[in-house]
């Protein structure tokens, strides 16, 4: 740690922290976000949008639980379209939080210390976002606890053959381990929290969550073994959802679905994206709160590089994925890649090759990943492009399946927009909740950045 | 007993402005016999074990039995409810087909161990822990930002209230204070 820690913060060009910082001033500037400085006029701005469109949300769901299902354009052959697409996007917008948390910590990136806060809440927002999807898709949601296995009067338990029970119990472990990380993450800070509180109320709540932490060593000993194991159980989580998230389709036997190529080439994916919502997110987050000297541009770039290098992986899922359709022989796989390309959605296949493999070779510049407006630019392009992979994966390969007397198209109704524009919504709000009431920068873990935090062993009388 | 002399403290704690003092500090401590003390930072420092004399933990062993616990009862979640109370017959799969268990176990064996990760921590480090004495020292808020304190406690058995502090004063603390229980 002390090695790598050393290279990262003597590289001349690109600090992870801007020099002259203390651990006062670290603690200061993060906790005063919070405790002390006016919430700025544009936060309330931005709540009050978010929170009126998680409005028109919580309208369109209540309609969907009075009408049914039926005010979606999904139908035969199409069953599954925009709320499997916005599930599976949103689900892989999270695999970035935990990625930059457990897997970068565990490769010792000091970089991903002043992002991992935000990234795991952005994580855990987008999780409760891709929830409502399947939720509502069952088309009775109140009955969406006959998923868990309980003992019931019926004496009928869940298919365990199932991957989409496998994907209830992804998703919510999901759910539950990155909740448990983030916490875990946050009662130090908590405690910092406690104690610079200015109001009692403050001090109450926070107190009450740290939980009575003193930041003893006999606290930070079981504490940094606990969340190093969670980094590590975290890990082998996050491949394991996307692959399960996967598997609902690679199990089917749908052309365009059944094909062993999709659980690395979503996982790439859904870390693709992720690394794109992290950006779009905290290019104008760390501009707002002037939180430049944590977020330098050595973070942008990084995050432009991981970028770049999953979109590499994704464009070459592509390519397989078009080479086996031809290879296989196989006449349905076949039609269905030709089909894709050239039938009635040509243009989203269109749109998502320029979206996620054209755009993104821009990163190869220097010049583009230092310029911030562009990079901002094209992570909300990828952003669109992953949304129009799910798209294309799910309806192009519905439509159009083995008996042409079957074939359909579909089209979506205003209730599809106002659901999934709802949940960008009420994705939006949660996280400026998380902004306004806790520290969206690990304190605790940018103190040990500092040189002041290095301990000098032969200094040291024994 | 030190405890019966000094009914109302907790101990005495010297408050040190880097990290390397605490560090030293608890060396020096160590060494001159105490053992019934705690050393507090504003973010972890692994020297402090060494200095302490701190042992293992058990946490791992915990998190494995968790994650243990979890594979097992996920695998049995299934075979029990999929092959003995309710055997489905899925595309002519046996009724125990492990393989499609595979994932399922694994999340529980994930979420066994996360849990148990979490909650031995917490119970560990005894937490939750609404009072204890050292937050009666007002300068101890500043051990979550950047002040570093080590406390030497009264039921320590080399504990003595003049000599304690007498020595404390020898490591050069900003300033030594009294903890009242």
């Amino acid at each position: 740690m002390a090695h790598s820690l050393r290279s990262v913060t003597e590289a001349p060009d690109a600090p992870v922290v801007a020099p002259g910082h203390t651990f006062a001033s670290i603690t200061d500037k993060i906790a005063s976000v919070v405790l002390t400085r006016r919430t700025p006029l544009g936060w309330y701005a931005t709540f009050m949008l978010t929170l009126g469109v998680s409005g028109m949300l919580a309208a369109a769901l209540t309609y969907l639980v009075v009408k049914g299902i039926g005010i979606w354009g999904n139908n035969q052959p199409v069953g599954w379209a925009f709320d499997i697409t916005n599930f599976v996007w949103w689900i892989g917008i999270g695999h970035a939080g935990t990625l930059i948390s457990a897997i970068l910590l565990l490769f010792k990136q000091a970089w991903r210390t002043s992002i991992n806060r935000f990234a795991e809440a952005m994580t855990l927002s987008a999780v409760i976002c891709a929830g409502i999807f399947p939720l509502m898709h069952t088309g009775r949601p109140w009955l969406a606890y006959w998923l868990v296995p309980y003992p019931n009067t019926m004496s009928m338990w869940p298919n365990f053959k199932s991957p989409l029970v496998w994907d209830v119990f992804a998703v919510t472990t999901y759910l539950s381990v990155s909740a448990l990380f983030w916490f875990v993450g946050l009662i130090p800070d908590l405690a910092t929290f406690r104690d610079r509180a200015q109001s009692r109320v403050g001090r109450v709540i926070y107190g009450a969550l740290a939980m009575g932490w003193r930041g003893s060593a006999h606290h930070w000993q079981q504490y940094e073994i606990a969340y190093l194991l969670l980094a590590g159980l975290a890990t082998p989580l996050v491949v394991s959802v996307h692959t399960v998230v996967s598997f609902d389709f690679a199990v089917g036997i749908i052309p365009g679905w059944h094909t062993t190529l999709f659980p690395p080439y979503f996982v790439a994916g859904a870390i693709y994206s992720g690394f794109a919502m992290v950006l779009s997110l905290l290019i104008p987050i760390r501009a707002a709160y002037g939180m430049q000297d944590f977020i330098t541009m050595r973070h942008l770039q990084n995050m432009a590089k991981v970028m770049l290098a999953t979109g590499l992986i994704v464009g070459y899922g592509y390519t397989v994925e078009a080479f086996m359709a031809w290879y296989s022989g196989n006449k349905y796989e076949t039609f269905m890649m030709w089909n894709r390309m050239t039938g009635p959605y040509w243009w989203s296949y269109a749109a998502l090759i320029t979206c996620n493999v054209v755009t993104p070779q821009l990163l190869w510049f220097k010049k583009v990943r230092t310029n911030v407006p562009v990079l901002f630019v094209i992570s909300i392009v990828v952003n669109i492009g992953m949304w129009l992979e799910r798209f294309v994966i799910v309806v192009t390969s519905l439509h159009r399946d083995f008996l042409p007397s079957s074939w359909g198209r579909f089209s979506p109704t205003v209730w599809d927009f106002a659901t999934y524009f709802g949940t960008i919504g009420l994705f939006l709000m949660l996280l400026m909740l998380f902004l306004r009431f806790l520290p969206m920068i690990s304190i605790f873990e940018m103190r040990t950045l500092l040189p002041a935090a290095r301990i000098d062993e032969e200094a040291l009388e024994h | 007993m030190a405890t019966v002399h000094h009914p109302h403290i907790h101990g005495l704690m010297a408050e040190f402005v880097d990290a390397n003092a605490l560090v030293a500090a608890t060396y020096r401590a160590h060494a001159e016999g105490y053992r019934k003390m705690d050393a507090y930072s504003p973010f972890p420092i692994e020297d402090l074990h060494d200095a302490l004399g701190m042992h293992h933990s058990k946490l791992p062993l915990i998190v494995l039995i968790g994650g243990a616990l979890g594979c097992l009862g996920g695998y049995l979640l299934q075979f029990g409810t999929n092959a003995v109370l309710y055997p489905i017959n899925v595309a002519g799969k046996p009724f125990n087909a492990w393989p499609m268990f595979i994932p399922v176990t694994f999340e529980c064996t994930i979420l066994g161990a996360s849990l148990a990760a979490v909650l031995g921590m917490l119970a560990l480090n005894g937490l939750p822990m609404p009072y204890h004495p050292v937050f009666n020292v007002p300068r101890f808020a500043l051990a979550s930002r950047n002040r570093f304190f080590l406390c030497i406690e009264a039921r320590d058995p080399k504990f003595d209230l003049s000599k304690t502090r007498g020595f404390l004063e020898t490591l050069g603390p900003r300033e030594v204070t009294t903890v009242g229980d």
